[in-house]
């Protein structure tokens, strides 16, 4: 559990730190995991299953957002030459 | 003929019409052709009307004639219809005729006035507002006439804009004013709620009716309309504006301050008398407040050094004796009284009016002197006109109107002696100052120099107006049997030790007192006045009549500075700042906002992150 935390807030961590989308990703990625592992955990901890199919679920949408996010850095990458989210504020209130 | 009756309004209204769309554009002889012209065929109708009213008098000694419904909603529907009974009669009589020796008057005295065309469109404006308010037959009409006269004497007030003494004045009378005009709305709004209708001889009906004598709703009624009148007709407490209103051309002080406007509130007491004699306290408090202003004006009266001011403190004092008649129920002493003084007080007006004009514009009687052989016909007339307001026994006007009053605040049925002594020292007063004025300006040694005689324009209203001071009294009896259709008679219930006959003795008595000490003071022994003044028990009185008893400073204390401080300290306006106060938020609020849309989308995530960190110690920790 504790180490699930940890993965966690070092996911957040590095989503707020870097700038590179790809890296973005990838911390996402590892928040997801760590919320995973949580999951399980506590599945486990607690006799349920409701924590593996919750893992399961977690799974499928981590793949179907990382197929999404990639085929988003491709697009972005070949409008601006870049993945520097700071650069990428074009939208201001 | 009779059915000419709405004509009488209508022309001066029509020739207001034609002289400010065309005025700028007709010659002056052209202007004084209608504005003069409009006066004199009403005048002429009135007498036609006048002739078949008494040929034929119509059954009730009335005469309706509607013209159109004004406002119809639901059970509000208040028609514009002229009524005519003796009492209105006689008060278009009055003011058609007395208005148009005025506007003859003016058609010379104003002729080196720029603003001629706008003189005659004002004036003309003003007696159409006068003969609707006389002739209206709902008291809702009758309020468009009195706030018509209100606007022209504004207008008329100011009529010399350019000096702004002149527009302080015309602002004061129309605030002053503005006040009872409230009560009067207020009446107005107290007697349609209650009695559920406008229309005066429907109303009276139904008040007396309705309420029983001395209920508090038509004390309260009769009180508000006596506010209305007190603002009018320049009584206490609210007289203050007409010493001020001098500052117009003269003869419109002869017209609207002294013939005709400031007795609209006599008349609306008049006319509404039913109301007064349900409302017994309302009624004295009427002949309170004519005998207070009656001997407070006199007093101030003697202390004046500009003429009009004089005239102007002596009308305030005529009218008290009005309110006095009124309230002691003598209604034809008052009416009588108030066509008297029409003449007299119009006559004194245009005569100060022909003095001014020759002495380039000088108003201080101390400057004047000797003008009895340089203006012989305007110091007869004058004169004539002096001794009527100051009941010069058995020849004048003035002395059968006054001492009728005097004699019924004796008999009357709210007569009481108080009243009687009131009157009689007003009657002292009176004589007091009207002939410390004709010593100041016509005897003694030569003052200024005269630099303008008065033409046959100016002329003619002075001598038909002064045969009319004099001969006016003679109809006493027949003026009063012939109000006697549309107000109650009076009933001499005290006689007591006194009569008609000794009353009018004493009163007759104290005109050669007040003479003879006028004379004493201000022609034989000029300095012995001033020693009078000059010790310091004198002095204060003088300081303080002159300053028409403190009223002025007292409103300015109180009334007046408090306003303006309160002004002052909300310039930016309380309720406002609340409003503002709410559009200074959402601003504030949006530009907090706005500046998180940073656009950086890692500060969107930490944001949320925090929240959701936020939220969950919420939930965890509640």
């Amino acid at each position: 559990m504790l180490l699930a935390g940890i993965l966690f807030s070092l996911g957040l961590t590095s989503l707020l730190v870097r700038r590179n989308l790809i890296f973005v990703l990838m911390s996402l990625e590892v928040m997801l995991n760590a919320a995973g592992l949580a999951f399980v955990v506590a599945g486990a901890r607690w006799h349920q299953a409701d924590g593996q199919v919750m893992f399961l679920f977690i799974l499928a949408v981590a793949a179907a957002e990382v197929s999404v996010g990639l085929a988003l850095v491709l697009e972005i990458y070949h409008r601006v030459k870049s993945l520097d989210v700071d650069e990428l504020s074009k939208m201001r209130g | 003929m009779i059915t000419l009756l709405w004509l009488i309004p209508a022309l001066p209204f029509a020739s207001t019409l034609v002289l400010v769309l065309l005025g700028s554009r007709l010659s002056r002889r052209a202007v004084a052709m209608v504005g003069v012209g409009s006066i004199g065929l009403s005048a002429v109708i009135a007498i036609l009307v006048a002739a078949s009213y008494l040929g034929a008098t119509p059954s009730g000694g009335s005469f309706t004639q509607p013209l159109w419904t004004w406002i119809d909603v639901d059970s509000f529907r208040p028609q514009v219809s002229l009524y005519l009974d003796s009492l209105s009669l006689l008060m278009v009589l009055v003011v058609t005729f007395v208005g148009f020796l005025i506007h003859l008057y003016s058609a010379e005295f104003m002729i080196e006035d720029e603003g001629y065309s706008r003189f005659f469109a004002y004036m003309n404006l003003f007696v159409a507002s006068m003969l609707t308010l006389l002739l209206a037959n709902n008291l809702l009409l009758l309020y468009l006439g009195w706030e018509g006269v209100g606007l022209c004497s504004y207008l008329l007030i100011g009529f010399w804009y350019r000096d702004p003494a002149n527009g302080r004045a015309a602002r004061k009378a129309f605030i002053v004013t503005r006040v009872g005009d409230t009560a009067l709305s207020i009446g107005l709004f107290l007697l349609f709620t209650r009695l559920g209708t406008l229309q005066i001889q429907d109303l009276m009906q139904r008040a007396s009716t309705q309420w029983a004598p001395g209920t508090s709703l038509a004390a309260a009624a009769a009180f508000l309309l006596l506010g209305g009148a007190v603002g009018k007709s320049a009584q206490l407490p609210l007289q203050v504006w007409l010493p001020d209103a001098m500052a117009g051309p003269t003869p419109v002080s002869a017209l609207l301050h002294a013939a005709t406007m400031v007795t609209a509130g006599v008349y609306l007491i008049a006319r509404t008398h039913v109301l007064f004699s349900l409302a017994p306290s309302a009624q004295s408090a009427v002949a309170v407040v004519g005998a207070c202003t009656l001997l407070l004006a006199g007093f101030s009266a003697l202390t004046q050094w500009d003429i009009k001011r004089v005239l102007a403190y002596s009308t305030v004092s005529q009218i008290g004796y009005m309110f006095v008649a009124l309230g002691v129920g003598a209604w034809g002493a008052a009416l009588f009284h108030f066509v008297t003084h029409a003449f007299f007080k119009a006559l004194l007006f245009l005569g100060a009016g022909v003095i001014t004009n020759a002495l380039h514009d000088e108003h201080n009687i101390f400057r004047m002197g000797g003008l009895r052989k340089e203006l012989p016909l305007t110091f007869w007339t004058f004169l004539i006109a002096g001794c009527s307001l100051a009941a010069l026994p058995f020849i004048t006007a003035g002395f059968f109107s006054k001492d009728l009053i005097i004699w019924d605040e004796w008999s009357a049925q709210n007569g009481n002696p108080a009243l009687w002594t009131a009157g009689m020292i007003g009657a002292l007063l009176t004589s007091l100052y009207t002939f410390r004025l004709i010593f100041r300006v016509f005897f003694g040694p030569l003052g200024l120099p005269v630099t303008k005689r008065p033409g046959y324009r100016m002329k003619i209203p002075l001598v038909v107006l002064a045969i009319l001071s004099i001969v006016g009294g003679y109809f006493k009896q027949p003026l009063l049997a012939f109000l006697h259709s549309a107000l109650p008679s009076t009933l001499e219930v005290h006689a007591g030790a006194l009569t008609e006959i000794r009353s009018e003795t004493i009163s007759g008595l104290l005109f050669f007192v007040g003479v003879y000490f006028a004379y004493l003071f201000h022609l034989q022994k000029r300095n012995l006045a001033d020693v009078l003044v000059e010790n310091p028990i004198g002095r204060m009185l003088h300081q303080w009549w002159f300053a028409d008893w403190g009223l002025d400073w007292i409103y300015d204390k109180v009334l007046v500075q408090p306003f303006i401080w309160v002004a002052r300290i909300n310039k930016s306006d309380f309720v406002d700042a609340f409003y503002a106060g709410i559009a200074w938020l959402a601003r504030l609020s949006y530009r907090g906002l706005s500046d998180t849309e940073t656009g950086r989308v890692r500060w969107y995530a930490a944001s949320m992150a925090a929240a959701s960190l936020l939220f969950i110690a919420i939930v965890l920790f509640k």
